[in-house]
Order: C-alpha cells, then structure tokens, then sequence
C-alpha cells in the first residue's frame, strides 16, 4: 500500500521548522522531509514516501538479508 | 548497493525459488496483506516460481480500496463547493456511490493531485482567500505524514486548510480476518513500511495469541520470496514466530518520532472498511484538539450512498476469499474503464492487477 | 487607424484577431508568415496548389492539446509539426507539406504565440517539410490561464512498395524499438512532479523519417511501424497485437530505459511501458534483416539506443502481447486508458 523508494542524500538544508535533504534516485532528485530521521546524515540511503524519509537503510543488513539462504537454510 | 537491482537479481530469485521447493512439503495458504505486495507479485509474475503447494492469497493492504465510499462522496461535495480538493492520484478514478474526483475534476472541479501532504497545505498557503481540503487517505506508513499537514497548519494558523481523513490500520484488519469462521490464512506476509512505522510489536502479540507465523516483508522480487520462505520454514516446523524480512528498514521498536506524531494528532476508534464493513479499533481519527482543521466537521455532509455496491465483491477479494477472476462481473460488467468497485480500479488492487497482468 | 501589432510582454490575443479582418491579417503577416515563408503560403489563398508528381500520397492529421506548453526539449508547436511528420515516416511516406491549424483562447500571449509558431519553423526545417497553409480562430477563454489548440494535416510522398499497417504484421517478424523510452513523459511530469534531473532530461521529440529511410535503403521490407506516443511502448504494441490479429513476445531486458527515466518512473509510481515518448517507434520486419536494421538504426543520435525486442509469434483468435523478463516469468501487456496518474500506494 505504501510505494517507497531508497535514495541516497546528497545535500541537507534547514527550512522554516524542518529539515530537508536533497535525495538522488540514481540521476533524478527530489526534495524530501527529514522530521521523521532527523538523525540521517549526508550519504546515507533513506526509504522516502509520500515526501518524508521514514528509515535510513542499513547496508549491513541489506547484505546480510541478500546472503540468507545462500546454500544452506537461514 | 543502491537497495534496490540486488534484489530484484535473478540468480538470487532463483537461489531462493529452490530452497523453496526443497523446503515445502505440504500445501499451505499464505497472505501477503499489503497492495504494494500485491503488485510487485503480479508484476514479476512471482506466482509462477511458487511451487503448486503454496496457495498465495491478497488480503486488504489497499487503502483505495478499502476507503469508504461516503469519504468519496463527500470529497466530491466539497470539491463541488469551490474548495480546492487536494488529493494523491491513487484517489482520482476511485468511484464513491456515483462519480470520481476525475470525473469532478472534468466538469471544473479545483481538485488538485498532490504528491505530499506538504504541497496541500502549501496551496493552502497560496491561496488564502479559498478553503483547501486535503483528502488524507493510507495505512500506518502514510498516516504519520498526513498528521504533520495538520499539525503545521494548526501551528501556524493557516485557518483555510482542513483535512478529511481515512486512516486505517492493519493488525485489526489480521485480528478480524482470523476471527473469519471460514479464514484459511495459515501464515501472514505483513507489510514492511507500516512496520518500519510500527516497529514488530502488534505482529508479536498477534502471532502469540493466534500461533500465527509472520513474516515482516519488504517489496522487491527477492523479499517476497524470502517472506514465503520464512512463513514456509515456520509452518513446516510448526514454530509460529515474527520474522524480520526487511531488516534493512524495520526495527523492534519502529519509528518513535513518526508514532508520537501519530499519538498527537490522531485517535484510535472503530473504522468502516468499503466492502468488508466496520472493524473494531481500526481507523485512525483527528483528536478534539484539532477539530478546527477537520473537514468533516468545516464541510457537513450527509451521506446518500446505500452502501451496497451493485454486484461488487471487494469485500471477499480484500479478504481474501475470493480471487477477482472467481468474480461473476470479472471482466465483463467490471473493467478498469468502467470499475463497480475500488479494487478494479486502485493500481495495487488485486482485481485491476489480475485484469491488466494475469496469463489466463 | 492602424493598430499595430508589437512584440511587447503584455500584448495577448484577443477576439478580434481571429475574426478575419484587419487584425487577422496583421497576425498573419507580422507572425505566421515570417516564420512559414514558403512561396505557397505567400499567395494567401484560401487553399494551397501543390505539384506531387507521385504515385500515392499518405495524407494524415493530429490535434495537439498538450499541458504544459513549453517543457524541456520542446513545446506543443515542435510537437506539431513532428508529430504529424512522423506519422507520414509510420506509413512509409516522406514527410512533404504541412497545413496547421490555431484555436486560440483570447488572453493568451502574443510572445508565447511568436515561440511556439518559430519553434514551428525550425522543426519544418529540420523535417524538411513546408507549412503551406492555415488557419486561425480565437475563442473566448474557457480555463484560467489561457489555452492553444494546435491541428497539423500533413502530406507526403509513399516511398515502399506494399502497405504499411498491421495486417502486413507476419508471423515470425521481429519487432525493433528504435530508441530508450520514456523521455517525453518524465521531462513532462518532472517539474510539477517536484522531480529534478541534475543532468538534466528532455522530451525525445525528434523527427524519424531519416532512420526509416535510412532502412529502405538498405532494403529492409517495412510490414509495420508505430510511434510509441500517448500510452506508451506497451499501449502501442497492444493495439498492433490486435489488429494484426498476431500473438507477439516481448523481452524485458532489451526495452532501454535510462537510469533517470527508471528511477523518476519508480518514485511517481509509473510504467515506463506505459510513458508517452515522441522520437521513438516500432518496425516490424523479416527476422533475417534484424540485426541489420538494428545496425542501420544505431548509426542515427537518435537511434543508439535501437535494440530487436522481440517477436510475432503467430496468429491467435484473442490476440496478446507477452512480455518476458529476467526472472523467467510473464505477464500480458495491457492498454493505458486515460493518463497515467502518480500514487503514492
């Protein structure tokens, strides 16, 4: 129900009472609402819906989550 | 990693459609809640790779299908007056007892399609002699970004903004589907960004009370597989537990700040569900604090709607009982052109994505 | 009494300019014939005579209502005049002379006006085709900024030796798109969509009888094109599928997105499939000449992105298109109705 994209932040800017990152879909950019991970800094990859960052990705567990049931069972 | 090519990796969907096939011994009957579940499934065509054994059922994740058609009608009311009706587009072709917002937006209708709830109230800012309405609709992940919407405009006096809200929440949804004397769901696929919201917590006392196996899911080829596989994995062994799919996004707690803006602006009450009725402690509405910037409250209106959709079953396909092609009007007096219902219509309704995908 | 018309900021059309006397006459001269100046359409007459010493001429028309105006990589007047033009290339015919049509909505700027109708001369010039004749109407204003409608007829010489349409679809053909997707729609959306593109992105509208002329010269047999425009590559080859009355197969893989396109289509929630493009389109040929044509294509700026993607696979009673992708599964292609809208769920 929720169509949300990971993107990276490329700029973070204060405005008015939020805080808005720059974020990059691989070559396409969007402003978006940091209210919610105010703790996202430059570089990180955030999940973004509906103009807000909801999380900021862990590249760990993504690896980790793309190396389960390799070979053997999780 | 850019989160996204890895895990839609064909070695890696394949990998995993094996160890499926090794894992699963008996017949099982799984439901992916949520319509974005749904779509990325029809899409990459993920049932195929299924083994025979597996039964993947669509449940009611779909807040356009599920919105009252009352909210609707109601939004076209106010459309009609000369407010400026903002909405997300996902709402525009969804029929209410008799029209659509596009259908409004042809005859002249102000109704704006918004990609944030922050645009609506920023037309709001740019128009201060109109009233600007912001159809608020979604489940747990958008409800916290239409809150603040609300939560700005009363913080910053902007008097001519309002909101008219259908929120509502899943774990209910899950309670009510297993109370279903005929509920065959053995094991859940929830959705992954309500629960990067909501954190495992519902999930836990779900599973606990029911022995339900769970697997908190994210939207890619290679999670949904995943999911099945872990849902599989539980119900072979008979050890019912929450699993974390999408770790990447989800933690145990969720989003703190994203739940208290929840907790400020919205209640908790019973929700009507289109199709499948009301749902107790299921929806979530503005609290008296922000009366003022409701739009049922600026806007009254009477409901006309009957409440009885000619012929549509949404209710049975939301709920899982029934797949769309199992559907006497499937196709025939239902189309996406011509849609009875809201599942024919939403682009992650089950019905429009077995119309528009489905081999036959 | 003169009332000139001047290039100034505020000056806007208005009723009398579209009512065929003095001040339609002044907008013609002082606008449209500057910028169409053809000995044809000199002569003002109410019709143009052409010399077509030709066997069968491909005559079609298109009406342009496009929103916005003006977007990165063109406007509704290049629009136009392309459009029409490739709908000459799509039946096998060059592209040789224009008529167009303007309904104008009174209010609506005289300097926008002078830019849609120069960005009108120089796609004439770059399609090699010649606006012979015209017409202009204004009309009271119906929406809050005000509106231009655009019509194009165009004529042009046939060039193959048999029809170019969906029944000479034949079983076993392969199916080449010329060019990535999706370009028009995004550089359209992007803005209002609160989208940037650092790189920057522009509409694909370019004209495309060069590259179908580039392929009958190396004797290519043309059953069919299509431009890919409004619904899309999908939208497109649906409607081929039916009226060929031919099953198609479809990969995934070898339809080029770009990187920008791909993403801009994933945030807003859209099908690349299903965006409008302007410069790209559809042959269908003998399968032993693809690779050929692939080639032939890939030498043209607009055509690097060429690729076979797939094939008609035989006649069926309930014709589909079938696309394949990298997982090994399959899914029918559908027609868009209406305009793609951006979700959020």
């Amino acid at each position: 129900m929720c169509l949300a994209i990971p993107g990276q932040i490329i700029v973070i800017e204060k405005e008015g009472d939020f805080l808005f990152a720059e974020v990059d879909f691989s070559g396409v950019t969007k402003r978006v609402n940091l209210l919610f991970t105010p703790e996202a800094e430059l570089g990180d990859y955030v999940i973004v819906h509906v103009g807000f960052a909801l999380s900021i990705l862990s590249e760990q567990r993504a690896l980790s989550t793309l190396s389960l049931l390799q070979g053997d069972e999780a | 990693m850019k989160y996204v090519d890895e895990f839609r990796s064909a070695d890696r969907v394949r990998e995993t459609v094996r160890a499926l096939d090794a894992l699963t011994t008996r017949p099982w009957t799984i439901m992916e809640v949520c319509g974005g579940q749904t779509y990325a499934i029809v899409k990459f065509g993920l049932q195929e790779l299924l083994p025979k054994k597996i039964r993947l059922i669509h449940g009611p994740g779909c807040p356009v299908c599920v919105t009252p058609a009352h909210i609707i009608d109601h939004a076209l009311s106010i459309a009609e007056s000369g407010a400026i009706l903002c909405s997300f587009g996902d709402m525009l072709r969804v029929p209410g007892s008799s029209s659509s917002l596009l259908s409004a937006k042809a005859k002249g209708a102000s109704v704006h399609i918004v990609h944030s709830p922050l645009d609506a109230l920023e037309i709001a800012r740019e128009n201060p002699s109109r009233q600007v309405v912001f159809l608020a609709i979604g489940f747990e992940t958008t409800a916290p970004a239409n809150a603040v919407s609300v939560f700005q405009a009363k913080k910053e006096g902007i008097e001519n903004f309002s909101m008219l809200c259908s929120h509502v929440l899943v774990p209910p949804a899950l309670e009510f589907l297993v109370h279903s004397p005929d509920n065959e769901v053995q094991a859940f696929l929830a959705p992954g960004h309500v629960c990067t919201i909501t954190g495992e917590s519902e999930y836990r006392l779900l599973c606990e009370r029911h022995s339900l196996p769970i697997a908190i899911t994210g939207f890619e080829p290679l999670d949904i597989l995943q999911g099945i596989y872990f849902c599989v994995q539980m119900l072979e062994r008979g050890c019912p537990d929450v699993v974390n799919q999408y770790s990447r996004s989800v933690c145990l707690e969720g989003n703190q700040v994203a739940l208290s803006m929840l907790d400020d602006v919205f209640e908790v009450r019973d929700a009507l569900w289109r199709g499948i009725g009301t749902i107790e402690a299921s929806g979530l509405f503005l609290r008296r604090e922000y009366a003022e910037f409701n739009a049922e409250e600026r806007f009254p209106f009477t409901s006309k709607c009957s409440c009885k959709e000619q012929g549509c079953i949404s209710g049975e396909i939301l709920q899982g009982r029934k797949r769309p092609s199992e559907c006497p009007m499937f196709n025939r007096q239902c189309t996406p052109e011509q849609p009875l219902g809201a599942p024919m219509v939403s682009n992650e309704g089950a019905c429009a994505a077995y119309y528009h995908y489905c081999i036959r | 009494m003169t009332c000139p018309v001047e290039v100034e900021e505020k000056t806007v059309i208005t009723l009398s300019h579209g009512s065929g006397g003095r001040q339609t006459s002044q907008l013609i001269e002082q606008v449209f014939l500057p910028a169409f100046g053809n000995q044809v359409i000199q002569t003002l007459h109410d019709g143009a005579l052409l010399d077509m010493n030709c066997g069968q001429l491909a005559f079609t028309t298109d009406s342009y209502v496009v929103q916005p105006l003006f977007f990165p990589g063109g406007d509704i007047g290049k629009l136009a005049v392309t459009g029409t033009v490739n709908d000459l290339a799509m039946c096998g015919a060059r592209p040789q002379y224009l008529s167009c049509g303007f309904i104008i909505e009174e209010g609506f700027l005289l300097r926008d006006l002078k830019r849609i109708v120069e960005s009108m001369r120089e796609a004439a010039i770059k399609s090699s085709v010649e606006i012979v004749t015209g017409d202009t109407k204004v009309v009271e204003r119906q929406s809050q900024e005000p509106n231009i409608f655009i019509n194009t007829s165009g004529i042009g010489r046939f060039l193959c030796k048999e029809p170019i349409n969906a029944r000479s679809i034949r079983e076993g053909d392969a199916i080449v798109l010329s060019g990535d997707v999706g370009r028009h729609a995004m550089a359209i959306m992007a803005e209002r969509s609160g989208l940037s593109f650092p790189e920057g992105l522009e509409s694909d509208c370019a004209p495309l009888f060069a590259m179908v002329e580039a392929l009958l010269e190396a004797e290519i047999e043309l059953h069919c094109l299509r431009d890919a425009t409004r619904g899309g590559v999908a939208t497109a080859l649906v409607e081929l599928s039916e009226q060929s009355g031919m099953n198609f197969s479809l990969f995934e893989e070898k339809i080029s997105v770009s990187a920008p396109v791909k993403s801009a289509c994933e945030v807003l929630g859209l099908d690349p499939l299903h965006a409008a493009n302007e410069g790209c389109f559809l042959a269908f040929i003998p399968q032993d000449r693809a690779e050929c044509a692939q080639a032939v294509l890939r030498q043209f700026s607009t055509g690097k992105e060429a690729c076979v993607i797939g094939q008609v696979s035989g006649r069926s009673s309930s014709p589909r298109a079938l696309m394949h992708n990298s997982l090994g599964t399959q899914r029918y292609l559908y027609k868009l109705s209406g305009d793609q809208l951006p979700r959020i769920c």
